[in-house]
């Protein structure tokens, strides 16, 4: 008897404190939120001393939205609602039917979906004013990423009857080479004369 | 054993606690699992805008945050109600932004320093102004990925 009381369990009612002591640590120190967002590729700085290099690009190939600051949108030159962009990006891109005033198309051959007309040299040009409000932006940016989105869940449900998101890396590829998105934020410019209410 | 069974027979034995420990550790481990460490203790307001399209960042350890937002209430009187950029925990000013960044990438792993990723937290009442001069000394900087942080909105435009 006496040499089993020697041998008595530790105690291990504070475990549960300790526990929960750890709990609260956690509990306060972290935050559940992931970050999400719109990622982007800026493209390289330009050497010292030189000017922006013209744009060489066929008209037809440029579709240019501009943000001013009131929040509105210039398209292709036509007011726009923000909710109307998705599908006038989508018409821009694929140009279903050759229109000479949409990009142009050239054939490629691209691994696993054969051959393909795509418009290989649109660019979608983003231009901003100074006093443009982040939300409007970033409510554009993400019009346009679905625009793209849409279009590559198309296609891919044609051709690998699945959403992009499901593809596995070729397919993915494959599917990126039919609609590279091509969206540049033109290099800032200063309106420096533009005040509220002048459009 | 036997013995203490025997003398402490009652009609109502104690609620055992022993697995108390066992559940409070499935709770802690959950959330270990689940949260990420606070980046940072914000000094300017930012509520992210909202968009449909965004993804998850994959990778927390190479993604550095520039903050662009109010300052908070008990920072205004040091530093204005003006829209502020923050880096790490201080407020900083556009011209430090660029060093900041060299600073960062030079401190990582020499493999990682081309993957990494400037997350600009901006407040969706910013102006866009701001956020190109962040833009531009990002460029300058060679930090060239980028991430615009939005939250998911959830009703999809149709």
């Amino acid at each position: 008897m006496g040499k089993k009381r020697k041998i008595s369990e530790i105690n291990s009612s504070s475990m549960a404190d300790i526990a929960f002591l750890l709990l609260i640590f956690f509990l306060v120190t972290t935050s559940m939120n992931t970050s999400t967002g719109l990622s982007r590729r800026l493209p390289a700085p330009l050497p010292p001393g030189m000017k922006v290099p013209p744009v060489d690009i066929n008209k037809r190939n440029i579709f240019i939205v501009k943000i001013n600051s009131q929040n509105q949108l210039l398209v292709q030159g036509e007011e726009m609602n923000v909710k109307d962009l998705r599908a006038k990006a989508k018409e821009f891109i694929k140009n279903e039917a050759n229109d000479p005033s949409l990009p142009v198309k050239t054939m490629v051959n691209i691994p696993l979906i054969g051959q393909i007309e795509i418009t290989k040299d649109h660019v979608i040009s983003l231009q901003n004013d100074v006093d443009t409000q982040y939300q409007a932006y970033i409510e554009v940016q993400n019009e346009l990423v679905a625009a793209y989105n849409e279009l590559r869940n198309e296609i891919a449900n044609e051709k690998f009857g699945k959403n992009f998101v499901d593809l596995d890396e070729k397919q993915s590829d494959a599917v990126q080479d039919v609609y590279p998105q091509k969206i540049s934020e033109a290099e800032p410019k200063n309106y420096g004369g533009v005040k509220d209410g002048q459009n | 054993m036997a013995k203490i069974r025997k003398d402490s027979e009652r009609e109502t034995p104690e609620l055992s606690t022993s697995s108390l420990p066992d559940i409070i550790f499935m709770f802690l481990f959950f959330f270990m699992a689940v949260t990420t460490m606070k980046e940072i203790t914000f000094k300017v307001r930012v509520s992210a805008p909202s968009a449909s399209e965004v993804q998850k960042l994959d990778n927390k350890s190479l993604t550095r945050y520039v903050y662009v937002g109010k300052p908070m209430d008990q920072y205004a009187k040091l530093f204005g109600s003006e829209t502020r950029i923050q880096l790490g925990d201080a407020f900083a000013d556009l011209g430090e932004l660029e060093s900041f960044v060299v600073n960062e990438r030079s401190a990582m792993n020499e493999d990682d320093q081309n993957l990494m990723t400037v997350s600009i937290k901006a407040d969706k009442d910013t102006k866009m102004g701001i956020v190109n001069d962040i833009k531009q000394s990002l460029r300058r900087a060679y930090a060239l990925k980028i991430v615009y942080t939005a939250n998911k909105t959830v009703v999809a435009a149709q």
